[in-house]
């Protein structure tokens, strides 16, 4: 009884939960009974095989991906239906995309400043002058009038970086965010990234990055065929994974 | 010719109608074709039946019965206009459907991802549209529009049929007039309706490589 007076008194620390979550893409049971729970600052990275559901997992928690059944809540919310509400929501969850999807029409400060404008009714010259700031920040202070055809992929990725934080989320959602990439442009957009989760925002990265998880991140979660199959911190997982399917899967990964 | 120069005026106030009723439907057929584009892509289900019924039915039906139904079938509704009102109406009904194909192609070529990015950030379904996909499918779609304005540019001389007293209609009142100079009138129309299309290919083409987005 005391426990729950006090959990209404701070309110939960929980700032993602997801239970009993079930999604069919047709005949394919793509997410199998997901229970998940991340705390404010907490950095999780999603891992695991192509077609393990890992993606669906992330799109699933602004409803890109709508769920079939079980509930996903943001920050004690539970997901809306799509509309107002929903939209709303989103603005508080920031996405990062594999294939960047900066509006090709905007310059990049248009990007970064669309969201604030729009959404949050911020004045143009406000909103211009935190996107600059935030373009500084992910070290593209020198690009803001560039066009995205004009950047490369790691810049590219780096202004959807500044676009997302620029809403000033709760949570920011990366889905594969280097798989694009050449080598050579990972680091820079990695770099950002492990800023970010040492200023304490709420990340769940879904990637292959193990030098990232290993620096960044605070738990691995190991899926594989729509479960979440083992969830570990990250030196425990890398070093000692428990589950057999985790074993084949590193080993496939480090074997080069 | 002297002819056609004698009558350049009577010529001349024929053109100027057939540019206010190309103009003047032009942007109602603009506006109107590209909320029917809307309907057809929004999530209502409806609203894109209504939108498919009304290309399936307008665009399959001949010009010249859309004049009918608008001259001669709006008066048995109570509903009373000039000629000129009536042609403009049908213009727009006509061109909106065809309108509305192109914008609605020009919609599907915008990425799904910076759809997906727009929602992520949290616009609705309407902001997403205005700032995302219509700027960029309107960028895309400049050369087929223009084809669609230039066959409704064409299209106006039906009015002759319906008491306008358009290019073509002036052109058939002169004929009548003096016969010999069938071939000067014929000639000096066509011209004027090359110089027309042409200055319309021409201001498109200036806009879509003012607009031009490097992808």
């Amino acid at each position: 009884m005391q426990a729950i007076s006090d959990e209404r008194l701070i309110g939960s620390d929980h700032l993602l939960e997801l239970s009993n979550v079930q999604k069919h893409f047709g005949p394919l049971h793509v997410l199998k009974d997901i229970n998940l729970t991340v705390d404010r600052g907490e950095v999780v990275v999603v891992i695991g095989p192509s077609g393990s559901g890992k993606s669906t997992l992330c799109r699933a928690i602004n409803r890109l991906e709508p769920i079939d059944s079980g509930t996903v809540k943001v920050d004690g919310e539970p997901l809306p239906a799509e509309g107002k509400a929903l939209a709303r929501l989103r603005s508080d969850v920031g996405m990062v995309f594999q294939s960047f999807n900066l509006f090709s029409h905007k310059t990049a400060l248009e990007n970064v400043t669309l969201g604030p404008v729009k959404v949050r009714g911020l004045r143009k010259a406000e909103a211009d002058e935190r996107a600059r700031e935030l373009l500084d920040r992910v070290g593209l202070a020198e690009k803001a009038d560039a066009m995205p055809a004009q950047l490369s992929g790691g810049q590219q990725q780096r202004v959807a970086i500044a676009r997302a934080l620029a809403m000033e989320p709760k949570l920011l959602l990366f889905d594969e965010p280097t798989s694009a990439l050449d080598p050579e442009m990972i680091s820079e957009v990695l770099d950002v990234m492990v800023e970010l989760a040492g200023s304490g925002m709420t990340m769940i990265v879904v990637s292959h990055e193990m030098g990232f998880a290993r620096k960044a991140a605070h738990r691995v979660v190991f899926m594989d065929e729509g479960e979440i199959v083992e969830t570990a911190t990250p030196a425990d997982f890398f070093d000692n994974p428990t589950s057999r399917r985790a074993k084949s899967f590193l080993s496939k990964i480090l074997s080069h | 010719m002297d002819f056609v120069i004698e009558q350049r005026t009577v010529i001349l106030e024929g053109f100027w109608m057939t540019v206010r009723l190309t103009v003047l439907s032009g942007v109602l057929s603009l506006l109107f074709g590209t909320v029917l584009a809307v309907m057809r892509v929004c999530p209502i289900p409806p609203l894109r039946w209504a939108g498919a019924f009304y290309v399936t039915v307008v665009r399959n039906t001949p010009l010249t019965l859309v004049f009918v139904f608008s001259t001669f079938g709006l008066p048995r509704l109570e509903i009373r206009f000039s000629f000129v009102t009536f042609a403009i109406i049908a213009l727009t009904v006509y061109t909106s459907s065809f309108v509305c194909e192109v914008v609605r192609s020009g919609i599907n070529s915008v990425a799904a991802g910076e759809i997906e990015a727009a929602r992520a950030i949290g616009l609705p379904f309407g902001q997403t549209l205005g700032q995302v996909v219509l700027p960029q499918a309107f960028r895309a779609v400049i050369p087929p529009l223009t084809s669609v304005f230039i066959a409704l540019t064409k299209n106006t001389s039906i009015a002759v049929a319906f008491s306008v007293a358009e290019a073509t209609s002036i052109l058939r009142r002169l004929q009548n007039q003096d016969a010999s100079a069938t071939f000067p009138l014929l000639l000096t129309t066509a011209a004027g309706y090359i110089v027309l299309t042409l200055f319309l290919s021409f201001s498109f083409s200036r806009l879509e490589r003012r607009v031009a987005v490097a992808r």
